[in-house]
């Protein structure tokens, strides 16, 4: 033991007398490591996020078309929508005993860029977004009453955008915001949900009669184009929906609704089932992630040659304090140990820099991804590349520091000790 | 008792020409516990091989070196390190200090390989030569005769049986020199280790009761 705390000691003022080029290779180092634990770390919580996380739902009843697309827009609410149903079809599933839950959407307005998304209020009385929990609002807030112009804000969106309880806001047509746009019909928040960490935060829901009746919004449930009008309510034959939000009583029924909707019908799309939908989206941009991977990978690689580098250029300047420590009794193998050392202690101080580097990129990066689809990434969430990742990178410095270790193993005491008399 | 004892010691070396050319070759040299011996000889005549002979640095060709009881010709070169941590204290003309290193580390250096660190006994080293107000200091810090001093405490920081002086004032001026052999002799003294310098110096060689001229030990 007093032997290692001895050869830490000369590892220690070797890395103090070579304090630059230490600190820069330490840096290089930690870029790399915090990148690999960044790349994969936010990639795992994506993926999860997207094909597993709080949705809540099973499938996605919606216009015939792409399935991905009807899960980005009703789910993730990107993309735009693929167009809408009719009104019965939401009816049919509605009462369809299999079927546990289904919520019908109306989406096309929104209000300087986040989504307004017109809804039934079984979306926060029956709805659970993830097992057990349903949508709350916060302080003395509630959910909006069906039949006024009522709103309920997701709490990023409040956030962003100011709004609270009393505020009122005009929506805006489209999902894009357009300032030319903008619908004369007053909404007034009534509540704003308690984060859910899930899409839903980025939403203002209102009620689904909202949207019929917004200003300029045509129906065309029957085939034919319908405009509500004040005071007189609408027949179901007009109404349309942009997608159904689904929860079956198990999972069988996926297989069955999925056959008879998408393989037999024609009219419409089942997205089925959500995680697989997403994760098809996963795979076809992988090679994207893989890239990614791959460049943080060389960059450790490089930053561990960067060790090798470094130290190798050092052992002619210092053969002279090696032949000194081995006048003083240091054998060969403590020579060698001590340039070993030497590396793992770069890298290992690299690495641990590295969750540095791997917070500030997360946390970036995380900020990114919340504000475009509302998915909180957990910055402390534990991930097996933690400890890979520096074990790792410290294993690649230990092997960059052997060559270095062998020149200074061979150092000649007497020749490099003083001039002989 | 002898500490050292050689007997036909031989080394020769191979000039870049090929030409094998013999540089040591003593039938017979030895130094007791506890005394101070100094050898007398010009530049090239061997001396620092036959110091480095004595420390293990180098390996002889043929002969013997007895260090306090083991035979060094036979050790393999990490046990002569070894045996070198445990016994030899080494002070060398240039001082061969490390430059990243304080005053102190430098002495605790000294310990390191050998007898185990003793932080206090280094301390008290330090303020023994009279360093006491500069143990933190940098070898580039000091000036030479500080540095020779910092070398005299670091070769006895291993509390050796002998110590191995090289020129140890080639770098210091008349005044210091004098002072500098004076405070080398004391300290062994003090931590009962023999001592063998190696010198031109006549004025270094006359403050030796014992002083012998290296031609006549090394038959050439």
């Amino acid at each position: 033991m007093k032997k290692q705390i001895g050869l830490f000691f000369i590892v220690q003022r070797s890395l103090r007398q070579h304090a630059l080029s230490t600190l820069i290779t330490m840096v290089s180092i930690a870029l790399g490591t915090g990148l690999v634990m960044a790349v994969i770390a936010i990639r795992t919580q994506s993926v999860f996020a997207f094909t597993g996380g709080p949705i809540g739902f099973d499938a996605v009843l919606g216009a015939r078309g792409s399935p991905l697309q009807l899960v980005l827009n009703t789910v993730f609410h990107l993309e735009t929508s693929p167009g809408n149903i009719p009104w019965a079809m939401y009816q049919a599933v509605e009462s369809d005993p299999r079927v546990d839950l289904a919520i019908p959407y109306a989406l096309g307005d929104n209000y300087h860029g986040f989504r307004i998304v017109g809804t039934t209020t079984t979306l926060f009385t029956e709805f659970e977004y993830r097992k057990g929990a349903r949508f709350q609002t916060q302080g003395e807030g509630r959910f909006f009453d069906p039949n006024r112009q009522e709103a309920v804000i997701g709490s990023y969106a409040a956030q962003k955008l100011g709004l609270e309880v009393g505020d009122q806001f005009n929506p805006y047509h489209g999902l894009v915001f357009d300032e030319s746009m903008r619908h004369d019909e007053q909404y007034v928040i009534v509540g704003v949900l308690e984060p859910t960490n899930s899409p839903s935060d980025r939403v203002i829901w209102i009620p689904i009669e909202g949207i019929y009746r917004m200003e300029g919004h045509v129906l065309r449930g029957s085939g034919e184009d319908y405009v509500a009008q004040p005071g007189r309510e609408i027949p179901d034959a007009h109404k349309e929906v942009s997608a159904v939000m689904l929860k079956f009583r198990n999972p069988q029924i996926g297989f069955m609704m999925d056959a008879m909707i998408n393989k037999q019908g024609k009219v419409a799309t089942l997205a089925w089932p959500i995680g697989a939908v997403m994760a098809g989206l996963f795979d076809k941009i992988g090679w994207m992630n893989q890239i990614l991977a791959l460049v943080s990978y060389l960059v450790v690689l490089v930053a561990s040659g960067s060790i090798l580098a470094s130290i190798y250029n050092s052992i002619n300047e210092r053969r002279r304090e090696f032949a000194i420590l081995r006048s003083l009794g240091a054998r060969r193998r403590t020579v060698f140990t001590v340039i070993v050392m030497e590396a793992a202690s770069i890298a290992m101080l690299g690495a641990l820099i590295g969750f540095i580097v791997y917070s500030a990129i997360f946390t970036s990066a995380s900020a990114i991804v919340r504000a475009q689809t509302g998915i909180v990434l957990d910055l402390f969430q534990f991930h097996s590349v933690f400890v890979v990742a520096p074990v790792c990178v410290v294993l690649l410095g230990i092997m960059a520091g052997i060559v270095p270790a062998f020149k200074a193993y061979q150092t000649d005491v007497a020749t490099n000790l003083t001039p002989v008399s | 008792m002898a500490l050292l004892t050689i007997t036909n010691l031989e080394k020769a070396y191979v000039s870049p020409e090929g030409l094998e050319t013999r540089i040591i070759n003593v039938p017979y040299f030895e130094i007791d516990e506890g005394t101070q011996i100094a050898l007398r000889g010009s530049s090239g005549a061997g001396k620092t091989t036959f110091l480095n002979l004595i420390a293990g640095i180098l390996q002889a060709d043929s002969g013997s070196i007895s260090l306090a009881g083991e035979e060094m010709t036979v050790l393999s070169e990490s046990e002569r390190d070894r045996l070198r941590a445990h016994h030899i204290g080494y002070i060398f003309q240039t001082f061969n200090l490390l430059a990243g290193y304080t005053a102190l580390e430098n002495v605790i250096l000294g310990m390191m390989f050998g007898n185990g660190v003793d932080i206090n006994f280094a301390r008290q080293l330090l303020e023994r030569v009279g360093l006491g107000d500069r143990m933190q200091y940098r070898p580039s810090q000091l000036s030479v005769g500080q540095q020779q001093r910092v070398a005299v405490a670091r070769a006895i920081a291993n509390r050796p049986r002998l110590v191995l002086a090289d020129e140890p004032t080639g770098n210091l001026d008349y005044h210091y020199a004098n002072e500098a052999i004076s405070l080398i002799r004391e300290i062994c003294h003090e931590n009962s280790a023999s001592l063998l310098i190696v010198s031109h110096d006549s004025e270094v060689l006359g403050q030796f009761a014992e002083a012998k001229d290296f031609a006549q030990i090394n038959c050439v």
